[in-house]
């Protein structure tokens, strides 16, 4: 046995024991944690408030002057009974959210090949300027004269925005990818209206995202198929033959969801323009190819653009996001309000007092205020930090790191369009081969258990089993190469049918959950024990 | 170029691999008149931080920040101090660089994060469920319109005049599409709001009333009524609320009878941002939940017993429903949902009571001494909570700019929010937060006596 000179073992002996229950419950670095309402206590409060130079002397009184001999009267609405929000004093309060974040999978710990999201790495930097006081501490209501930084910034950046997809203007306030896909349809929709040509069909590729079916319904209209060939492309000569006078027009990701290029989007343009119809670009993927093409130059009339995506802001859990649309000269006149205008080197905001004089034909407003100012910061501070050529090398690695992905895997795992040519930013799998009943989510619980973040799962449904790999640009070959090797081991254990894989994940912080379960009686708050089971 | 990882050997080797002369040729499907042969026109070359930090930096004091001026906007948004720890968290990257949570095995923070937002927000709002939030309140009050339509099965909804214009806008723009019909008009300048009238307009068409509490000109008013007559008559109240705040002093809607309870969150954790971004609250009763827009997270157990979070109701969405789903949102406001629990967490229900008190003492005490200046303002509402409106014996928006230049941001002119309404061009709205100082409001008595003499 070694020890040091006060008598403690410096060297480690047996290790053959398996791991005993802990009392806790907690295993080392992973920790249990309660929710606030087991822990935290209706007195208890982790503010401490000033010293009243008002406080509560103040007494309700008639004022001097005011309208009818104003007195307060709120006693009839004031809150009598409890509201059961349970406090913590700041020492438990920061233990029990950073105990809680470790249980979470994040871009800073591994690589997170989500296809469709482009989960790049989120610069600090971005954060930093955000919250400087001049972006993050002013109102959306202050004269203009006093935010013209802000104003110029949102002005800059929609100048980019518009250089980078060739197009003709960007309406900025859309709050997400969904939401700018709404703000699209709707200009789409009232520039037909204003012809007098309501039409009633958006047509929408079958590998599209949900979101565009919904989008397309909650803007009013019906919403049609179009099939796809059996190269993963849009099926040219069947969107010819449904377009007509009822069609509006289509909604196509470009590049598609099956991580493929549209070559025929030029002709799709024309053939839906020629029928009188308007088209809708999903750039959820513009990470592909921006710096390199414009959509403009592909015909379109109106694209999104996640910034959270391409121009990574961060993604947050699950938002904010941010989905500035660009627009063609023939959709601009219906953009929402507000927009930035420069008069005289002056900043106007653009609102409903002046729509009149600048922008008659605006469909309207989509959400209170300006939008995403504070993923606006983050974007402009992305693109020039990347500028020309950075933001053209982003494209290049993107795609560069997908199809390596794509040829390092296609011997073990089916890649159902990887004979049709490259792939774009991100490599399309179905689970055909594997044996003994595994699943797409047997092997994505694996990579779990190999350290990372699954790829998109069951998506886009024209591949069964779909397995959707998006790298982005900001990982490295050797991150590339550790993340093959998982992958081709996990694959070889779903093609030999190792029925271990459906146990997967075992080392996460809780093993597969019960999403039946969840969904045959939902809790969706908590009840503290006497009312829940009082509920029961 | 500091965020790209690959070198040129690397670029070299992974061609190799791939079995590509050079990166053209997987770019090879873009057609030949859309490849871009240059470089984005105008736009500089890569740049260093300090550079970008510099840039930004002179963008950024070319602003006014509402912290270094005496400071009372409000109108859907909000000046409250953030506690440290909260901004600190949301920044770790464990939150800040994760997504959606559809791995619910390693996203367990986040869910239990969501389900602890959705159990606060429903008993602020006294309701018996709430959503892991919207982008923001205005787009979860048309939402709330849209979902109202689909339980009622009725086209029609009343507009309070109190809500709040921009809410009233979204709506008006989504409803020119959706065939819905809206009944609406401004306020007017009436110590009261319009709680009352709104009763005789409630028929049998009726989806919905929507009734802001406190309203656009920070006056509060009961909806019990309003609820019981709109249940008689088969519509449901929707109630907004967008300072989150007032409901640690005030009775909440749920309690009054709301149906559906939706607003704007960023009093409670997120900054003022120029607008966003904001989080949207969205809470109703259990029976209507599979109506309910956005992500739902759920408790349950997972293959060992173990208590753990899902996002759960799924075939309400977008990804699985499609064209049926009750809403096209995606992507929400999530981390800004996570600091508004992490500072609800630190506030408690006594500090969240506490922190009402004060508000509304100071927003007393500020009305007090504003409406000395009687009879150039006068001060209109009967009840308030740190919001109120004065109306002013000219026009206030030329007010609100002379105000800016002597230093102090005064309030929301009504001009502004309504440039067509003649009526309203008079009406000032001041908010007033713990972060007004006694000096601060002082130094805005002095300066609106000057600006009016």
């Amino acid at each position: 046995m070694s020890m040091n000179p006060i008598g403690r073992e410096t060297r480690p002996q047996d290790a053959s024991a398996s791991a005993p229950p802990t009392h806790t419950g907690n295993r080392a670095l992973m920790l249990e944690q309660p929710l606030i309402f087991e822990i935290g206590a209706f007195d208890r409060t982790g503010v401490d408030f000033e010293p009243g130079d008002i406080g509560p002397a103040i007494v309700p009184r008639p004022i001097e002057g005011a309208m009818d001999g104003v007195i307060y009267e709120t006693g009839k609405l004031a809150r009598r009974v409890p509201i059961g929000l349970p406090g913590l004093s700041e020492p438990e309060m920061v233990r029990h959210y950073t105990r809680l974040s470790r249980q979470n999978y994040a871009i800073d710990l591994g690589l997170f090949p989500l296809g469709s999201c482009t989960m790049k790495h989120n610069p600090r930097l971005n954060e930093k300027v955000a919250r400087m006081p001049g972006f993050a501490d002013i109102h959306p209501l202050q004269p203009a004269d006093t935010v013209q930084g802000a104003l110029k910034l949102i002005d800059e950046l929609a100048t980019w925005l518009v250089k980078l997809t060739g197009m003709h203007s960007v309406a900025m306030s859309p709050k997400a990818g969904a939401h700018g896909e709404l703000c699209g349809l709707l200009a789409i929709r009232s520039a037909l209206e204003a012809r007098g040509d309501a039409r009633e069909v958006i047509l929408v590729p079958e590998s599209a995202h949900g979101t565009n079916p919904a989008t397309a319904a909650f803007a009013g209209y019906r919403v049609e198929n179009i099939p796809a060939t059996a190269a993963g492309r849009v099926d040219l000569d069947a969107l010819k033959a449904r377009l007509g006078p009822d069609v509006a027009g289509v909604m196509i990701t470009n590049p598609n969801t099956c991580g493929l290029f549209e070559p025929e989007m030029i002709s799709i343009s024309q053939a839906v323009h020629d029928a009188g119809g308007l088209v809708y670009c999903d750039g959820a993927n513009f990470n592909a190819i921006v710096g390199r093409v414009r959509p403009g130059d592909l015909g379109i009339d109106a694209m999104h653009i996640n910034l959270h995506k391409t121009f990574s802001t961060p993604h947050g859990g699950g938002g904010p996001g941010s989905g500035p649309v660009v627009f063609s000269a023939a959709l601009t006149p219906f953009a929402p309000l507000p927009f930035v205008e420069k008069q005289d080197g002056t900043y106007l905001l653009v609102e409903e007092e002046t729509a009149g004089e600048h922008h008659g034909k605006s469909f309207g407003r989509m959400t209170a205020f300006h939008g995403q100012m504070g993923m606006f910061t983050r974007a402009l501070a992305y693109i020039l930090s990347h500028g020309a050529d950075g933001l053209r090398q982003v494209a290049e690695d993107a795609v560069l790191n997908a199809n390596y992905l794509l040829r390092s895997l296609e011997d073990v795992l089916d890649a159902p369009f990887g004979a049709s040519g490259p792939c774009m930013h991100e490599a399309l799998f179905s689970d055909k081969g594997f044996a003994g009943g595994l699943s797409t989510l047997d092997l994505a619980k694996a990579l779990i258990d190999e350290g990372y973040h699954p790829m998109t799962m069951y998506f886009p449904l024209v591949v069964h089993g779909a397995m959707l790999v998006e790298p982005t640009e900001t990982e490295s070959k050797a991150a590339l190469d550790q993340f093959i090797g998982a992958l081709r081991s996990v694959a070889a254990r779903a093609k030999a049918g190792d029925q271990s894989l459906k146990a997967a994940p075992v080392f996460a912080p809780r093993r597969r959950l019960d999403e039946t379960l969840a969904a045959r009686k939902p809790v969706l708050v908590y009840k503290e024990p006497g009312v829940a089971e009082a509920a029961e | 170029m500091r965020y790209l990882p690959l070198s040129e050997a690397d670029r070299t080797d992974m061609l190799a691999v791939i079995g590509a002369a050079s990166v053209d040729d997987l770019f090879a499907d873009v057609p030949e008149a859309a490849r871009l042969a240059g470089k984005i026109e105008g736009l500089p070359d890569h740049a260093s931080e300090l550079s970008v930090e510099r840039q930004l930096g002179a963008l950024a004091r070319a602003n006014v920040a509402a912290g270094d001026v005496p400071f009372f906007l409000g109108c859907g948004a909000y000046r409250h101090h953030i506690p440290a720890s909260v901004d600190h968290l949301i920044q770790r990257g464990e939150f800040l660089t994760s997504y959606t949570p559809y791995q619910p095995e390693i996203a367990q923070g986040t869910l239990q994060l969501l389900f602890e937002f959705q159990t606060q927000v429903a008993r602020l709002y006294g309701c018996d469920v709430a959503n892991a939030s919207m982008y923001d309140g205005s787009t979860a009050c048309w939402e709330a319109i849209a979902m109202a339509r689909r339980i009622t099965r009725r086209g029609k909804a009343i507009l309070s005049s109190g809500l709040h214009p921009h809410y009233v806008s979204v709506a008006k723009t989504m409803a020119k599409f959706t065939g819905d019909l809206l009944e609406v008009a401004p306020p007017t300048l009436d110590p009261d709001t319009d709680a009352a009238a709104l009763l005789d307009r409630i028929d049998a068409e009726t989806s919905c009333v929507v009734f802001q509490y406190p309203d656009i000109l920070g006056r509060a008013g009961d909806m019990a009524e309003l609820a019981a007559r709109a249940h008689e008559k088969g519509a449901l109240l929707i109630a907004v609320v967008t300072e989150p705040v007032a409901l640690g002093l005030l009775k909440s809607p749920g309690e009054m009878g709301a149906d559906i309870v939706v607003g704007e969150g960023q009093s409670i954790g997120v900054g003022l941002q120029f607008g966003g971004p904001y989080v949207g609250l969205f809470a109703t009763r259990e029976k209507y939940v599979r109506q309910m827009p956005g992500r739902l997270a759920g408790m349950t157990l997972d293959a060992e017993g173990k208590r753990g979070f899902v996002l759960t109701l799924s075939t309400r969405e977008q990804h699985i429903r499609r064209e049926k789903a009750t809403s096209n949102i995606c992507t929400s406001s999530v981390l800004c949902a996570l600091a508004w629990t992490m500072h609800m967490t630190l506030l408690g229900e006594a500090g969240l009571r506490r922190l009402g008190e004060i508000n509304h003492d100071r927003a007393l005490y500020a009305a007090d001494r504003l409406a000395r200046l009687y009879p150039r303002v006068r001060l209109l509402n009967r009840t308030m909570f740190n919001e109120f409106t004065l109306v002013l014996d000219r026009e206030a928006r030329p007010i609100v700019r002379d105000l800016a230049a002597r230093g102090i941001l005064g309030g929301v002119s009504l001009g502004r929010l309504y440039p067509d309404v003649e009526a309203l061009a008079n009406g000032l709205v001041v908010a007033v937060t713990e972060t007004a100082t006694k000096e601060d409001i002082d130094a805005f008595v002095a300066a609106l006596g000057e600006a009016l003499a």
